[in-house]
């Protein structure tokens, strides 16, 4: 099943610039949504065999990222009524030059590194880096706490993405993975109950440099 | 080990449901003092089988994280730190359980057991633990959990800086640690302690860096010089179980990390007993120096911990001294001392601290000057801390006495039987351990004569009341324990022969002879204390007693601020025997002039090191920082621009640096 990695990985990458290109806060949560569930059947397929325990890491994944933190999200958005649009700090065009950028560098730079036999030519390093730049590129350009949220899980995604190249080696990777989404689950939660629009009466992170020092 | 494994499950779980029950004063207290009570009972008593039948057992688990494994095993070693890590915790935690009774009201006291417990579980796995990676989990779990510990009255600024420096100088230890065992790792190719004892292959090079760094690194905990400076400070800081608990056991850790390293190195070096003879040599005289001076209660018994720490690396070091140059008695009477002085000592500063947390409970202060003729008022605390002083002191039939008397007779067998520079070297020691006895003498006398005697300095201690039964229960407990292992030294020497015989593979039984004399000469010296002290009651009882001030001296009209004070009872050696930087600062104004008029002295009790060169050294570098303070701009889109940026440069320097460097 191994070929079918570099086609989800693809996938991985375009749903990437459309979290980027995106103006709809709504939009970008399906694409990430859309990521999880690829991710976490990438995880089967990098097993490259049907055991209990990928099928069971699969399923966790799926659920978390693909279902739970998505509608977790949604949720926020309804409760704290944030407005619907995304508030880049650069233009969309930008965002998604940026993201292209990253993308070719990371390609450029898996070519160097000392990478294990059966990996070299795969997408797994590539896709891993520059979904770990577009996490990145969302969290330092958009302005709202939801939209940073969705950058950390871009973010985490990229280096989700990184363990399955140790899947066989150490699961325990993949593992702490999982338990990362498990933070990002309540990070959001943190959002609904939500600190931010209570006490600063806005749910924009640029507010919070007001505790600086 | 079952059982040991058991006594752990016990602490973690009681301290998991204090928090569960946080709600419910009574019942946190419960949970908590008992569930460290039951887990240390239950842990006893396979470290004591350990100790005495020198039986080997271990327990190994694998652990998902790389290098690390579940590899625990109790010997005689481990067993001979776990009995007094888990008897002063049974102590301690009974005593807690009263001494926070009256912070319950103010405070939720549910995370101070819950840290409580697990700190005491730590402790027991950094002795057992046998894989690097598991040591540095439960030596950090330890490390943070004493911190906690320590702030627990965090809303006192003092408290908050103790923290602090506690934090940092543990922190600047561990990273010593990581890169000890990284560089042993490195050479065995595994984090297993039993590979390492395999690498006697290592090269003296490699032993040398190994053993410094586990000097700097184990020293940071058990309070060596110039590392000490934050024991004085976070010992007055933590509630007094908590000083006792950290003053005496987890600072014998330290002492036990560098034993353990001892046994990966195979046959000690030259240099090494030496070193350690210095090392102790120089913080047992700034220790008991530094002492003398104080004004705080706990702060003198902190610094009164960093000399007894003092004794014991040097009493290692003599034994070192003498295995290196081939001198067995030397080098058993050495190591013994300094083992038997580290039991000897966790008793002692265990009871000192716990009494002084009783003085300050019942008397509302813990400044020497504020307190005073606390004999009368609190007779069962007073009685106990006169015996917890003296054995420290190593006045002859306590303890204290007998481990001193080892070193002793190890440094002047040395003197005798070693040859050259050597010789002059030891019995010049011998010197400096006899001004550190002297010194020790006059800062107990000062420090109970000054509390104890005389009158109360203000109208708190004048008022003061007993502490409860469960405060005063382990006092007397420990007290009599300093007794009796001033009576039996004999059977201690034998119970402790399987560790000493584990690390450097040398019997004990050649110290036997010099103590059973001992013993008798402390039975006998009990006996006509007993005989003096029945013959005084009953003169006593006889004889009309007129009660009156205690250094009335016929005065019309004497008050408590007559009395000597703690800094005048030290004036002489201070201003006559110290070096100036040793001195407190003090700024006086002499009154002049025919008639009363305003007349002031103050002074601060700084630690000299602190003062003149770590307060400085950080204050230039927080300077020089503070212009790099225009990073911090408030706004989490900048900080993660710089996480970018970061990486975007390693990206580049990694892709591009075959082009760039061709």
């Amino acid at each position: 099943m191994y070929q079918l990695i570099d086609p989800i990985l693809v996938a991985v990458l375009l749903l990437n610039f459309a979290a980027l290109g995106a103006s709809q806060l709504r939009t970008v949560i399906h694409a990430i949504a859309l990521q999880g569930v690829l991710l976490g059947v990438l995880v089967v397929v990098a097993h490259n065999e049907f055991t209990i325990w990928a099928v069971l890491m699969a399923c966790a994944a799926i659920t978390l990222k693909g279902i739970f933190i998505p509608r977790l999200l949604f949720h926020a958005i309804r409760e704290v009524s944030i407005r619907r649009e995304v508030e880049p700090i650069i233009g969309f065009i930008a965002s998604l030059l940026l993201g292209g950028l990253g993308t070719a560098l990371a390609v450029l730079f898996s070519n160097t590194l000392p990478i294990a036999q059966e990996h070299v030519g795969s997408l797994i390093v590539p896709a891993a880096l520059s979904t770990t730049l577009t996490g990145f590129l969302i969290l330092t350009t958009r302005v709202k706490a939801i939209t940073q949220v969705v950058g950390y899980l871009v973010l985490e995604n990229g280096i989700f993405i990184f363990g399955m190249l140790l899947v066989e080696a150490m699961p325990f990777l993949v593992e702490i993975g999982v338990l990362l989404d498990l933070f990002v689950a309540i990070f959001v939660m943190g959002i609904i109950i939500n600190r931010i629009s209570r006490e600063f009466s806005t749910v924009s992170t640029r507010n919070l440099s007001s505790l600086k020092e | 080990m079952t059982i040991l494994l058991i006594a752990v499950a016990i602490l973690i779980g009681s301290g998991v449901a204090t928090l569960v029950v946080c709600g419910n004063t009574r019942l946190t207290t419960l949970f908590g003092a008992g569930g460290i009570l039951i887990g240390s009972v239950v842990g006893l008593m396979p470290s004591v089988a350990s100790l005495l039948d020198g039986k080997v057992e271990s327990f190994e688990f694998p652990w998902r994280i790389p290098g690390g494994s579940l590899h625990v095993q109790i010997d005689p070693l481990s067993a001979f730190f776990l009995i007094p890590v888990l008897a002063l915790s049974a102590l301690a935690a009974v005593y807690g359980s009263d001494y926070l009774r009256s912070y319950s009201s103010t405070k939720r006291i549910a995370p101070h057991w819950f840290f409580l417990s697990i700190f005491v579980a730590s402790m027991v796995l950094v002795v057992v633990a046998r894989n690097a990676v598991l040591f540095l989990v439960a030596w950090e779990v330890m490390s943070i959990c004493a911190f906690f510990l320590v702030t627990f009255e965090h809303e006192k600024r003092e408290v908050r800086v103790a923290g602090w420096i506690y934090l940092v100088a543990t922190h600047l230890g561990a990273a010593f640690l990581l890169a000890m065992f990284l560089l042993l790792g490195r050479h065995a190719n595994s984090l297993d302690f039993d590979l390492f004892g395999v690498a006697g292959s290592l090269s003296p090079a490699v032993c040398g860096i190994v053993f410094v760094l586990a000097l700097i690194g184990f020293g940071a905990k058990a309070g060596f010089v110039p590392m000490h400076v934050w024991l004085p400070e976070a010992h007055p800081a933590a509630p007094s179980h908590v000083s006792a608990l950290m003053s005496g056991v987890m600072i014998k850790i330290g002492i036990y990390g560098i034993l353990r390293t001892m046994t990966f190195l195979g046959h000690p070096a030259q240099w090494w007993g030496p070193t350690l003879v210095a090392i102790g040599l120089t913080g047992g005289l700034l220790g008991i120096s530094l002492a003398l001076v104080q004004r705080d209660l706990k702060r003198a018994l902190a610094y009164s911990s960093i000399e007894n720490i003092g004794l014991i690396t040097l009493a290692l070091g003599v034994g070192l001294w003498g295995i290196t140059s081939g001198h067995t008695i030397v080098a058993v009477l050495g190591l013994t001392g300094g083992m038997l002085h580290i039991w000897n000592h966790s008793l002692m500063k265990g009871l000192m601290f716990l009494c002084s947390g009783s003085v300050l409970h019942g008397a509302g202060s813990k400044n020497l000057e504020r307190l005073g003729g606390l004999l009368k008022r609190m007779p069962r605390t007073g009685v106990t801390m006169v015996v917890g002083a003296l054995a420290i002191a190593a006045v002859p039939p306590l303890n204290g006495f007998v481990s001193e008397w080892l070193i002793y007779m190890a440094m002047l067998h040395g003197g005798l039987e070693f040859t050259g520079v050597n010789r002059i070297v030891l019995l010049f020691a011998v010197g400096g351990l006899a001004l550190i006895g002297g010194l020790a003498l006059i800062c107990f006398v000062r420090l109970i004569g000054i509390t104890l005697l005389g009158e109360g300095r203000c109208d708190q201690a004048r008022h003061a009341h007993e502490s409860a039964g469960w405060m005063t229960a382990p006092l007397v407990i420990l007290a009599l324990l300093c007794v009796a292992f001033a009576v039996v030294p004999g059977i201690l020497v034998a119970a402790i022969s399987n560790p000493i015989h584990q690390v450097f593979g040398l019997s004990t039984d050649m110290a036997l002879p010099s103590l059973t004399t001992l013993g008798t000469l402390n039975i006998v010296v009990w006996i006509s204390i007993g005989a003096v002290a029945l013959l005084l009651l009953i003169m006593q009882k006889r004889s009309k007693l007129v009660a009156g001030s205690t250094w009335g001296c016929g005065y019309i009209a004497p008050t408590p601020r007559m009395q000597y004070t703690g800094q005048s009872f030290s004036e002489f050696v201070v201003s006559r025997l110290f070096p100036r930087s040793l001195r407190p600062k003090t700024s006086v104004t002499i009154p002049q002039g025919l008639f009363p008029v305003e007349a002031s002295l103050s002074a601060e009790y700084n630690d000299p090191l602190s003062r003149s060169i770590y307060r400085p050294f950080f204050d230039r570098w927080a300077g020089r920082l503070a212009q790099l303070r225009w990073v911090q701009q408030g706004k989490i889109h900048y900080y993660l621009l710089y996480f970018v940026v970061v990486l975007l440069l390693a990206f580049f320097w990694l892709t591009f640096r075959k082009w760039v460097l061709s």
